[in-house]
């Protein structure tokens, strides 16, 4: 075990076809068309010196130590900017080479302080290591000229000198350490896309600024750190390294955060983290990552993260920590006398979309073996089981069609509910390097997001659709495209029922589904629908990307399907740069749904009603499994409410503030009694518990997760649970004390038994996953490599479905009293309900929910910029502040749901998807007046949160 | 007048300047041409006006605002003088000049004196070498400069 150290090729690769071969120093390489001569040398194991160029950005050819000897051209090219050709003979290392580079370095120390013993970088240093490579020996110019090193010049300031720049809380700017190489500043623009640094001035004067030399704090930065991973010298380091020093060994393995999923390799000093650096072979995120992967581990350490068991009697008693046996123990003969005195379906569990797959499989396992039943779902009812229903019915598959790499190809680019740059960053990221070279950007949403106005990449046509109107406007992209022939009618003869599209087709072709009659009702002007229909239809290749925006809806699913139906039509589906991809929200929600979480369905979406598949599971595990579909969360509230639901297991989930309706949640979970939660902190719905499991990180755990583009994962475990067991071990013991005969030795034997039960997993094992990197299902006989693009000979299901997708308004409808209409939605440095980041130093960039309200809405109520408003619903009241923008339409507020004092979920309703139950968050008609601070609510609920926390320490004798 | 004012008024007639240029092909220098016409600098309130208005980061606009040295950050003085300090004009007697003009003006170069009368301006190179020393008085040439004809020019200027 040690470093695993990355090849730095120094420019990107050639996707050419056309291979050339040439001769490095002697030696024959074939390398693709367009191929840097410095990166032809890399691939023949020859390091050419270089400081400019790295192969996450494009050459640059500055620095000038890479200049190589060609024969037969005259003078040294710099060998980053140098393609090659045929029959090339390079030499790297000449007399005249030697002697140019070490003036150039000589030239670079002169203005850089010696202190390397004490630098930050020392033994991570590529000048340090340049300076080795040319055989520099001597600095001949002194320090006494002008120079960016000292504070003081000739004892007056040095006016050149610049201070450190702390402000970001992850790394530090040193410009005394900054050779000017502007790796950082292609990096930002190249890799993340967001522009925020710049080279000022010119000549010596020149320095890397971020914003309008702003501090990065100030600036339009980001922090997702691609500039400090870029970095060649300690100007730009992490201040983790500047405390802890020099990581010794590194571990590959998957962030816990967003759907996008990105490989990262942790890198230790023995078991403490010392920083997180994406993984170039990770192929969702392909080096890349954003300020929440990289730098907002810290919760993992937080002092509010509990480590032992606790039970209590009564929620208002205060918690008692007891050994993991009592705790297993009690939580068993709580479980048995529930169901004894209420029925075998009286208690149930919710599985995680944030814990591994093996666990989500242990969790769904122990319900249906252990507790006898199938009330077993998981937080995916909450965002994409629309998803799941809509893509399932229309192609056969429950997950999305592509890649991301398949966005490299795409022409035409559709956004739909979704805000990649603030909820998927580094997916974002590479959409708007697509965009930057020239796809075009579709964007449907309320507001005007970062998506839709981001630099070098703005929307071309932007559908600001009142929210609830999505059928309407899709199902009217569709009336365009079929209206004015835009099919591609090849395909849909090929692919589809033919009869089934006509039918459709008649459907769509009505009067009331043009975008003359939409407009009135979603507000989007009519010429804007047909723009992006034909954009879409006609601009090559098409590739839907939608998110909740579209699923938490009381008409989800059909939107999933307007969606399918646009692919299907315009023969946007089966090829690399097209398709329809879901942005899952965490990290694991499609694995979560993958394997049984769902009550009606066992692992690989297998509905539990089959005989054949129950067969298989009643075989292995000896036991005989229900054949109907068990109680969703909402009916297990429901239930509870009616009493007939009295005890739940709950892993990695926070229903109570991250499930619509707060109130009648909690009131179901008062009902109950026995609530389990495992989480890591004390959340919100811990108050209602009687037994809290303390979790494990993503850190401290082996198994997979699997993200949005169905890509199978590893998470390796890098240090040792401060709770002791891993969350698949917590599980186990818990289904042991209930009396089930389990012994996994490893999550690995966990992921054997799913491969074996699973179809769409046959091939999948720890030990391919290590020998392919990672796999996206299905991966068996069929496909031995995984599958990266679906449907590309024909559908799952076999012919494509065409549904007629309705549009009926939601039941929330604005009136007198709720007169506009709320949106919710997520912030780059914040996730989800912020149980993690909110713990991080990531409260520097948000640390409280903002109403946002047009300027129109906001004068009419008298609400002036940072107000206290409250804002109302028919489900319940909350304060918040306010912000005035016109990213929001007139009509429409919008926040975010990341902290609890805020519990933006007081206010949203019991609507739900027809389909699935996926609550409606996105539509809840409300009101918004000007107010003096936190409501009775917020101040009751703060002061219950309180009691409800309190632990039970042994009293200590005084002496 | 308040800051928060002139901020306002700043974007408004930087939008303005903005409108005439944005069509151009390239059109961030044209823009930024016309803002030090009708500012007498590029006030930093301008650039994310600017910014916001071509899609681009503040950070861009203001590193091109930097590459440039004509584009200035602050106002000048009434009247400018460029003093050459190119080769030619350095072999033909220009330290000795440069060392006059800032005794006679009582700045240095980059100043601007107490009473915003006179700004005075290192410049390399004019091309007018056949004529060095050389300078340049509010976007006149003046050739072959003498310690007289400095004088002149210092009591036109500071007038």
């Amino acid at each position: 075990m040690g470093l695993i150290t990355e090849i730095d090729y120094g420019t990107p690769a050639s996707k050419a076809e056309k291979q050339i071969t040439l001769t490095v120093d002697g030696r024959t390489v074939t390398v693709p068309e367009g191929t840097s001569v410095m990166r032809a040398s890399m691939e023949a194991g020859i390091a050419i010196p270089k400081l400019c160029a790295t192969d996450m950005v494009d050459a640059f050819g500055s620095c000038r130590l890479c200049l190589v000897e060609i024969e037969g051209r005259n003078g040294t090219p710099s060998s980053c900017t140098t393609p090659v050709v045929p029959g090339m003979v390079v030499h790297t290392q000449t007399g005249r080479l030697k002697d140019i580079r070490r003036g150039v370095m000589e030239l670079y120390i002169s203005d850089h302080p010696l202190d390397c013993l004490t630098c930050a970088a020392n033994g991570d240093c590529e000048l340090q290591d340049m300076a080795g490579a040319v055989g520099l020996r001597d600095v001949r110019y002194g320090y006494e000229g002008d120079n960016h090193v000292f504070r003081k010049h000739d004892d007056a300031a040095n006016f050149r000198f610049m201070p450190k720049d702390e402000s970001n809380p992850y790394f530090t700017y040193d410009p005394s350490k900054c050779i000017v190489c502007s790796r950082c500043v292609r990096a930002c623009e190249e890799v993340q896309g967001t522009f925020a640094l710049t080279i000022e001035g010119r000549g010596f004067d020149s320095r890397v600024s971020p914003g309008m030399h702003e501090s990065f704090l100030a600036s339009e930065c980001v922090s997702c750190g691609a500039c400090v991973q870029a970095c060649p010298t300690a100007t730009l380091t992490e201040k983790s390294v500047i405390e802890i020093g020099q990581p010794e060994h590194s571990v590959v393995t998957t962030c816990a955060y967003c759907g996008v999923g990105c490989s990262f390799k942790a890198e230790m000093r023995g078991e403490e983290l010392v920083r997180m650096v994406p993984w170039k072979d990770g192929k969702a995120n392909r080096g890349h990552s954003c300020v929440k992967g990289r730098f907002a581990y810290g919760y993992s350490t937080h002092k509010d993260r509990i480590t032992s068991p606790m039970i209590r009697e009564k929620i208002t008693d205060p918690w008692r920590e007891v050994s993991w046996e009592e705790a297993f123990a009690h939580v068993t003969a709580e479980f048995r006398r529930i169901q004894y005195q209420y029925g075998r379906t009286s208690i149930g569990g919710i599985t995680s979309s944030r814990c591994t797959n093996e666990e989500t499989y242990l969790v769904q396992k122990l319900i249906r073996q252990g507790f006898g039943n199938n009330n077993v779902d998981t937080c995916a009812r909450v965002c994409h089981s629309p998803t799941g229903y809509g893509l399932g019915q229309t192609y056969g598959t429950s997950a999305g069609t592509q890649d991301f790499d398949s966005v490299e190809d795409t022409d035409v680019i559709m956004v739909i509910g979704a805000n990649p740059s603030a909820a998927h960053p580094v997916f974002a990221s590479r959409m708007k390097k697509r965009i930057r070279q020239g796809a075009k950007l579709i964007v449907l949403d309320p507001r005007e997001t970062e998506t839709v106005h981001s630099v070098h990449a703005k929307a071309d046509v932007h559908l600001p659709l009142l929210p609830g109107t999505n059928v309407a406007v899709v199902t009217s992209l569709a009336h365009v495209i079929v209206t004015e022939g835009l099919f591609d009618e090849a395909f849909i003869r090929e692919r589809c029922d033919w009869s089934e599209f006509e039918d459709w087709a008649s459907f769509v072709a009505e009067e009331r589904h043009s975008p003359e009659e939409v407009e009135k009702l979603s507000g989007v002007p009519a010429e804007r629908i047909r723009e992006a229909a034909r954009l879409y239809a006609t601009g090559g290749n098409g590739a839907i990307y939608y998110g909740l925006g579209v699923t938490e809806h009381s008409q989800g699913s059909t939107t999933v399907m307007a969606i399918a139906n646009l692919a299907m039509a315009t023969g946007n589906i089966g090829r690399r740069g097209v398709g329809v991809n879901p942005l899952r929200g965490q990290n694991n929600v499609q694995g979560a749904c993958d394997m049984g979480s769902f009550p009606h369905e066992l692992p690989g979406y297998r509905h539990i009603s089959g005989d054949a598949v129950r067969d298989i599971y009643e075989s292995l595990w000896g036991t005989k499994l229900d054949n109907e579909p068990g109680l969703r969360i909402p009916n297990m509230l429901d239930a509870a409410v009616d009493g007939t639901f009295k005890g739940i297991y709950i892993q990695g989930e926070d229903i109570l503030q991250s499930d619509p309706d707060t109130k009648h949640v909690s009131a179901g979970l008062e009902a109950m009694e026995c609530v389990v939660v495992h989480d890591l902190f004390l959340n919100e719905t811990a108050r209602y518990a009687h037994v809290f499991l303390p979790g494990s990180t993503f850190l401290e755990k082996d198994g997979t997760f699997t993200n949005a583009e169905r890509r199978i994962n590893r998470v390796r475990r890098v240090m040792t649970p401060k709770n002791g067991l891993a969350d698949w071990e917590v599980t186990q013991k818990l289904a042991q004390t209930m009396g089930l005969a389990w012994a996994y030795a490893h999550p690995s034997e966990i992921m054997d038994e799913i491969a074996k039960t699973t179809p769409s997993f046959a091939k999948v094992s720890y030990d391919y996953l290590d020998q392919m990197g990672s796999v996206q299902w299905p991966c068996n006989e069929k496909a031995p490599e995984g599958t990266p693009i679906m449907h590309v000979d024909g559908f799952v299901r076999g012919k494509g479905k065409f549904i007629r997708t309705e549009y009926v308004a939601t039941d929330e409808k604005t009136g007198p009293r709720f007169p506009l209409l709320l949106t919710t939605g997520r912030i780059l440095s914040q996730y989800n309900v912020g149980a993690q980041t909110r713990r991080t130093e990531n409260i520097v960039w948000h640390d409280e929910d903002i109403l946002e309200i047009h300027p129109h809405d906001a004068e009419q109520r008298g609400v002036r910029e940072g107000d206290w408003v409250r804002l109302a619903s028919r489900s319940g009241e909350t304060t918040l502040r306010a912000t005035i923008t016109e990213k929001v339409a007139p009509g429409v507020v919008y926040t975010t749901f990341h902290h609890p004092e805020t519990q933006a979920n007081v206010i949203t309703t019991d609507f739900s998807d027809w389909a699935t139950n996926c609550p409606e968050y996105k539509v809840t008609a409300v009101q918004v007046n000007p107010s003096n601070g936190p409501s009775g609510w917020q101040e009751e609920y703060e002061d219950l949160s309180r009691r409800s926390r309190q632990i039970e320490r042994p009293l200590e004798a005084a002496e | 007048m308040t800051m928060q004012q002139a901020g306002t008024q700043i974007a408004a007639r930087t939008a303005a300047i903005i409108d005439e240029f944005k069509e151009l092909e390239g059109p961030l220098l044209p823009i930024l041409h016309g803002v030090q016409d009708e500012f007498g600098h590029v006030p930093q309130d301008a650039l994310p006006v600017i910014a916001e208005a071509l899609n681009l980061s503040r950070a861009e606009v203001h590193g091109v605002v930097t590459f440039y040295h004509d584009y200035r950050r602050e106002p000048a003085g009434r009247h400018v003088v460029k003093l050459c300090r190119a080769e030619a004009c350095q072999s033909m007697g220009g330290d000795a000049l440069a060392a006059k003009l800032k005794q006679l003006l009582g700045i240095g170069f980059h100043e601007t004196s107490a009473d915003g009368a006179v700004t005075l301006e290192p410049v390399y190179c004019l091309g007018l070498c056949a004529c060095a020393p050389a300078a340049m008085v509010d976007g006149e040439v003046i050739g072959r400069l003498d310690a007289d004809r400095l004088e002149e020019i210092v009591s036109q200027v500071s007038a």
